[in-house]
């Protein structure tokens, strides 16, 4: 005879716990409905699409310049990358010649934002096993990065720097100075880091063995970014096909060796030093010229077009149905995050609340960019 | 007292020494309030609290003032009388200990036998409110907030309880005075660092602060037990929790740094050396917290049992030993 308390927890003793849509540790408006066995999480469900803003739907009702703003609203970390995917497609189908100097600022921009954003993963990453200093650290360089973007793109965190066919503005004296103050200061903080968090006990035992991802069930899922990277697999979409000029660029694919929350971590931390080599690359190599192509009006020939970069999360695509018209018929865009989100449920089941949040945290989702 | 008969003198004595206590309690917060902050800032590289006087020194002034007036909210569904009720139960066991803590030599509210005992025993009272506080506040967070606090409360009394009979097997008193009598010429933390080192452990987790702060463990469980409270309700917790810092801090002090003993200490002077000492193991306290990470619940269990609670026995085994053979 069951009693009432067990009637009401059902056969299996487990209750439902409501975590988000606002809670400390889904990173904005993910909800997440867990079934718990005390504090073990058996059963996991994320809710999607309190975020959703239509995106797609306005690319289909406006001229395509008019869509710039909105490609830095998806991912409000790494704006600049997906400005990067979504200019990338028009000048892919208009056939427009983009000059040399736009691109490398181009590669230059979004390097850096790519640092900016690696900084907030980690940080905030720390921040969810409970240690509050570093990510104030994290913040601290990330600053110096939105002051530069800042001086030359006129935003500090939604950039619309990009246009097809170039680039807004062009970048100054002061901007180079900066950027290899900024490269100099962050090569000398990375030991830091490094002191602070990844050699600390604690760290350590939270984050290692927690939350693998093995090399077979990365691809199942079709992960990318620093999270396919952290099981081992080098693929980054600058390399395997390269856009823009990446191709020019000596850089490499750090890698994981298990696939744990601790190397996902890793990979950020190597990521953002391969970034600093690009970017004094593209410094040392930047030629004088024109930012911005001649062609002023883009005009979208009927078709389809598909371009592909890597942003910060993972490799982001834009796939566009055109029908002779200034406005698209269609866009779809493909975001990293979602596909990253998705083997959360497989990889919690069964584990301690602190490490499904340990978890959440290193695949280091946005969540307005699964929502669009 | 060498009669039971009170008299008046006893009565106000009574009131004063509890005004007192009521008092430091409150000043207490408002100073660490203050400091966690600023040293927190430090740490961060930030200002801290700057706009209200100098160096923001009335920030928590005006934070007290402002949380006071908010209104308290109490959720639905949940035990409204317990849910009240909770806070100040948290307060109580914080303020007794006050009362038998020597500050100075002639400047201890009443030095009973059995001292240290009234601690441990008063201050094991706090784990019952955090528990009621989870329970009625009909939260699921505030209840995961509450086990936690239990389990981690009971398994972490136990090694501080032996680590502190380590110290009282040397001077077979339980009498605060007269623990810190009998460190005159050395301090107990070099005696017996095994102990000391323990018990600092162990009261870090006792105090659920960082890493240990599994109970309101903020990116797990929002605030854990105190997620539901609002204004003075939760500004009482609040105020427990560095008065509950203040006093392990003070009992690490007498039983291993020496409590009042200082140079120039004499009949009342020997307060700023307390002060100090204690103060200097808070900051300690704070410094830890903003530097590491959050240990996990199994992690912290294993540490308590596996460890302190093994090697605090062994410690306890071997002083009683070397006690019986000198």
């Amino acid at each position: 005879m069951a009693t009432k308390l067990e009637r009401m927890a059902g056969s299996k003793h487990r209750f439902l716990l409501n975590m988000g849509p606002q809670h400390p540790s889904t990173h904005g408006v993910l909800r997440v409905v867990l079934e718990m066995d005390g504090e073990y999480a058996m059963e996991l469900d994320p809710v999607l699409g309190y975020g959703h803003r239509m995106h797609e739907k306005m690319a289909e009702v406006r001229p395509t310049s008019g869509f710039y703003p909105n490609t830095a609203r998806m991912d409000y970390l790494g704006a600049i990358l997906f400005s990067h995917g979504y200019v990338g497609l028009l000048e892919r189908m208009a056939g427009v010649e983009v000059p040399e100097r736009a691109e490398y600022i181009r590669v230059i921009t979004a390097e850096l934002n790519r640092i900016s954003s690696h900084l907030v993963g980690i940080g905030a990453y720390v921040l969810d096993l409970g240690a509050f200093t570093p990510i104030l650290y994290a913040f601290d360089d990330r600053e110096k990065i939105l002051d530069i973007l800042e001086a030359i793109t006129g935003s500090r965190l939604t950039y619309c720097y990009f246009r097809a066919g170039g680039v807004s503005r062009d970048i100054d004296d002061t901007f180079i100075r900066r950027t290899r103050e900024f490269i100099d200061r962050m090569r000398n903080r990375m030991p830091m880091y490094h002191d602070l968090v990844t050699d600390n006990i604690i760290f350590l035992k939270r984050t290692k063995e927690i939350g693998l991802i093995d090399r077979d069930m990365a691809i199942r899922y079709g992960l990318t970014g620093p999270v396919l990277r952290g099981s081992g697999i080098a693929y980054d979409v600058r390399k395997s096909e390269p856009y823009s000029i990446y191709d020019r660029f000596d850089f490499e694919i750090p890698t994981g060796e298990n696939g744990d929350s601790f190397d996902r971590y890793l990979v950020r931390m190597e990521e953002i030093v391969q970034s600093l080599r690009i970017i004094e690359q593209a410094l040392d190599a930047l030629p004088d010229g024109p930012v911005m192509a001649k062609t002023k009006k883009i005009k979208l020939p009927a078709g389809e077009c598909n371009y592909t970069v890597e942003a910060a999360r993972g490799s982001l695509s834009y796939y566009l149905v055109g029908d002779g018209s200034d406005t698209p018929y269609r866009l779809k865009i493909r975001v990293p995050s979602y596909a990253n989100l998705s083997p959360l449920p497989e990889l919690c089941r069964g584990i301690l609340l602190s490490d499904l949040v340990t978890a959440m945290g290193s695949l280091d989702l946005v969540i307005p960019e699964i929502d669009r | 007292m060498d009669t039971m008969q009170m008299t008046l003198y006893d009565v106000l004595r009574m009131v004063i020494a509890f005004l007192l206590v009521i008092t430091i309690v409150f000043i207490n917060a408002l100073v660490m309030g203050y400091l966690e902050r600023k040293v927190a800032a430090k740490i961060q590289r930030r200002w801290g609290p700057m706009e209200v006087g100098l160096q923001g020194w009335l920030q928590m002034v005006l934070d007290g003032v402002k949380i006071i007036a908010k209104q308290l909210i109490v959720p639905r569904d949940a035990d409204r009388v317990v849910f009240r009720v909770a806070p100040l139960l948290s307060f109580t066991p914080v303020v007794l200990p006050f009362l038998v803590l020597p500050f100075a030599k002639n400047l201890v509210g009443r030095d009973i036998n059995l001292g240290l005992i009234f601690i441990i025993a008063v201050s094991s009272i706090n784990v019952l409110s955090i528990f009621v506080a989870g329970w009625a506040s009909n939260n699921k967070y505030s209840l995961f907030g509450a086990v936690r606090s239990v389990s981690q409360n009971i398994a972490y009394e136990i090694p501080i309880l032996l680590s502190l009979l380590s110290v009282v097997l040397i001077t077979h008193t339980y009498s605060m005075q007269g623990i810190v009598a009998a460190q005159g010429t050395v301090w107990f933390c070099l005696v017996q660092p095994v102990a000391c080192l323990i018990y600092l452990v162990s009261a870090t987790a006792e105090t659920n602060r960082a890493p240990f702060d599994l109970p309101e463990a903020e990116s797990e469980l929002t605030a854990g037990y105190h997620t539901e409270y609002s204004g003075f309700g939760f500004s009482l917790f609040m105020i427990a929790e560095y008065a509950n810092m203040f006093i392990v801090c003070a009992v690490a002090t007498v039983l291993f740094f020496g409590g009042w003993h200082g140079p120039f200490s004499g009949e009342y002077l020997g307060v700023l050396w307390f002060l100090l000492k204690v103060f200097l193991l808070m900051l300690t306290m704070i410094w830890v917290r903003w530097t590491y990470p959050r240990v996990r619940f199994d992690q912290l269990m294993n540490l308590a049992w596996k460890y302190l609670i093994p090697f605090s026995l062994v410690n306890l085994l071997l002083t009683a030993l070397i006690v019986k053979c000198i």
